[in-house]
């Protein structure tokens, strides 16, 4: 479990992550959401001991990190897959890990099996691709079979093979019954991995929920209705409904009531209906939404 | 010892100390090499003479030492370090130990490398090592190197630079502590302080200076010299732990 109480950091006058608490639940996989800037890879940081907090505090099992004997064996990190001397072999990079936490040799060779890069083992590391860098992370973070695994962003720039590995391995080290905690800024990614969600924006805890829960508070169903007796069916539905006009075909758009109910109010009123079409709204404009006034950086138009 | 055996394995599983100890091996004795085939009656080989150019091989140290912590910095397997050993101070250590012994090594390669071949080159001339102060002359280089890259360590750690470090280094030891002293008045009064002209005195001390050599009143004896130079060098890693374990990884 991974607790974090009143967690803030700030870069001189620039804050960061502002009064953030949560909880990181056993045995899960939770995503840490986000859009770019919003703190997540800092509070990540600071989780680990990298950076620290200007206030409050994080605690993995009730320990800081600093204090954990072997922390490779508890938790298994892997934040940038560039954290390693290019010129050094990608087995020589596992062995000092290894040895660092006294890990026998032969988990360097398993680990290295695991993630497919036992041929190229040999090979120094700044030479790989960032899909084999990748692996190599991934490597390191399960070197010491931890039962607590961090993810920042892996997905991030690997092609379709790549992200559907990564995606496999979450599922995998989720039914090990390990706890996974992902970032992303990109809530369609989430949904696929993730059970329990983090949201964050400058800094600050957005929404903490399930994935499911917070889906379905974020996107509300809407329900597209074209019909000769427009004007008559907005009168009926007034009442019970949000009722908006299509600015380029005129439509009805209603809020809040369920295809079948406005189905059914036309048909109680001889209305004729043209089309009747529930819209699900997408993930991407819920997330958009919830964490619009919390983007650094918009673009003009 | 755990964390000394991670320090070396990452030591040499890259190329650069393997490269630095080369440099600074065929650049001292090769120079030396041309010195001791060039003497003569009016500039006779001496033990002394054999040991005047261990400089050339401590500045290529002093870089390899630094770059041991920069580069750790620039591909950010710091990080990697800190995430695998929390506690900074002993990782940090640890790595000053494995990389100053193997400037210690390298600083007797080239010590008594360089006697070597002077001794090949002109075998007639007796140049041997007989007296505590000859030993001192030729043995102490590898102390000297020692504490060089302690002193380049914590330059290192607290610039985190390559081009920075190496730059102050070098700058430092080759220009600042040997030009301090042109300074009228309170020059030579600084430069009897200086770390490296400390170091240097160590090991020359109770040689006959060179022609055109300064001559400077140094605080301590040889041995003091050694020991200021250390408290330096170990003053400076202490201050460069302590930022190191309060800053941002």
């Amino acid at each position: 479990m991974i607790e974090a109480k009143r967690l803030s950091k700030h870069y001189g006058r620039t804050v960061a992550v502002d009064d953030l608490s949560f909880t990181v639940n056993p045995g899960r996989v939770t995503g840490f959401l986000g859009p770019n800037g919003a703190g997540k890879s800092t509070t990540m940081r600071m989780i680990l001991g990298l950076d620290r907090p200007n206030g409050g505090d994080v605690l993995i099992d009730g320990q800081h990190y600093a204090g954990l004997k072997h922390p490779l064996r508890k938790v298994g990190a892997l934040l940038d897959a560039k954290w390693v001397h290019p010129n050094r072999s990608a087995r020589a990079h596992l062995r000092w890990l290894a040895k660092s936490n006294r890990l026998p040799v032969s988990r360097v060779d398993e680990v290295l099996e695991m993630v497919g890069l036992t041929a190229v083992a040999g090979k120094r590391a700044g030479g790989f691709s960032l899909g084999m860098s990748q692996r190599l992370g991934v490597a390191g973070a399960l070197l010491g079979d931890p039962e607590i695994l961090l993810f920042d962003e892996p997905v991030n720039g690997l092609d379709p093979e790549g992200i559907l590995w990564i995606r496999q391995l979450m599922h995998r080290l989720a039914d090990d019954g390990r706890t996974v905690f992902v970032s992303s800024h990109l809530l369609s990614e989430m949904a696929q991995t993730a059970q329990d969600l983090i949201v964050i924006g400058r800094g600050k805890l957005i929404a903490a929920t399930t994935t499911e829960q917070f889906i379905h508070d974020a996107t509300e169903d809407r329900v597209r209705v074209r019909s000769p007796q427009a004007s008559r069916l907005r009168e009926l539905l007034a009442g019970q409904a949000l009722v908006a006009d299509d600015a380029v075909d005129g439509a009805l758009v209603v809020h809040g009531l369920a295809a079948s109910v406005v189905g059914e109010v036309a048909a109680e009123n001889g209305i004729v209906l043209h089309e009747l079409s529930p819209q699900r709204g997408s993930l991407e404009e819920a997330f958009m939404q919830l964490t619009k006034e919390s983007v650094d950086y918009h673009a003009h138009d | 010892m755990t964390l000394l055996a991670v320090e070396r394995i990452k030591l040499f599983s890259t190329r650069s100390p393997w490269w630095c100890a080369a440099l600074a091996l065929v650049i001292t004795v090769g120079i030396t090499a041309l010195i001791a085939a060039n003497t003569s009656t009016e500039f006779p080989l001496t033990v002394g003479v054999t040991q005047a150019f261990y400089t050339f091989g401590m500045y290529v140290v002093l870089v390899m030492a630094a770059l041991a912590i920069t580069t750790e910095y620039r591909f950010s397997t710091i990080r990697a370090t800190f995430l695998a050993v929390p506690n900074r101070i002993s990782a940090l250590l640890a790595k000053t130990v494995v990389v100053s012994l193997l400037a210690g090594v390298i600083g007797e390669l080239v010590a008594f490398g360089s006697w070597g071949i002077s001794k090949l080159i002109k075998p007639d001339v007796n140049i041997a090592i007989n007296t505590a102060q000859e030993w001192r002359n030729v043995a102490g280089v590898g102390a000297v190197f020692f504490v060089g890259a302690i002193f380049a360590i914590a330059i290192g750690t607290l610039l985190r630079h390559t081009a920075g470090a190496v730059a102050l280094l070098l700058v430092w030891a080759l220009v600042v502590e040997s030009l301090v002293g042109i300074i009228p008045k309170i020059g030579d009064d600084i430069q009897r302080w200086m770390p490296f002209v400390n170091g240097n005195r160590f090991l020359t001390a109770g040689t006959e200076p060179f022609p055109g050599e300064p001559v400077i009143n140094y605080p301590f004896g040889a041995w003091g010299s050694l020991g200021y130079f250390a408290a330096i060098s170990v003053g400076l890693l202490i201050v460069a732990f302590v930022v190191a374990k309060r800053r941002d990884a």
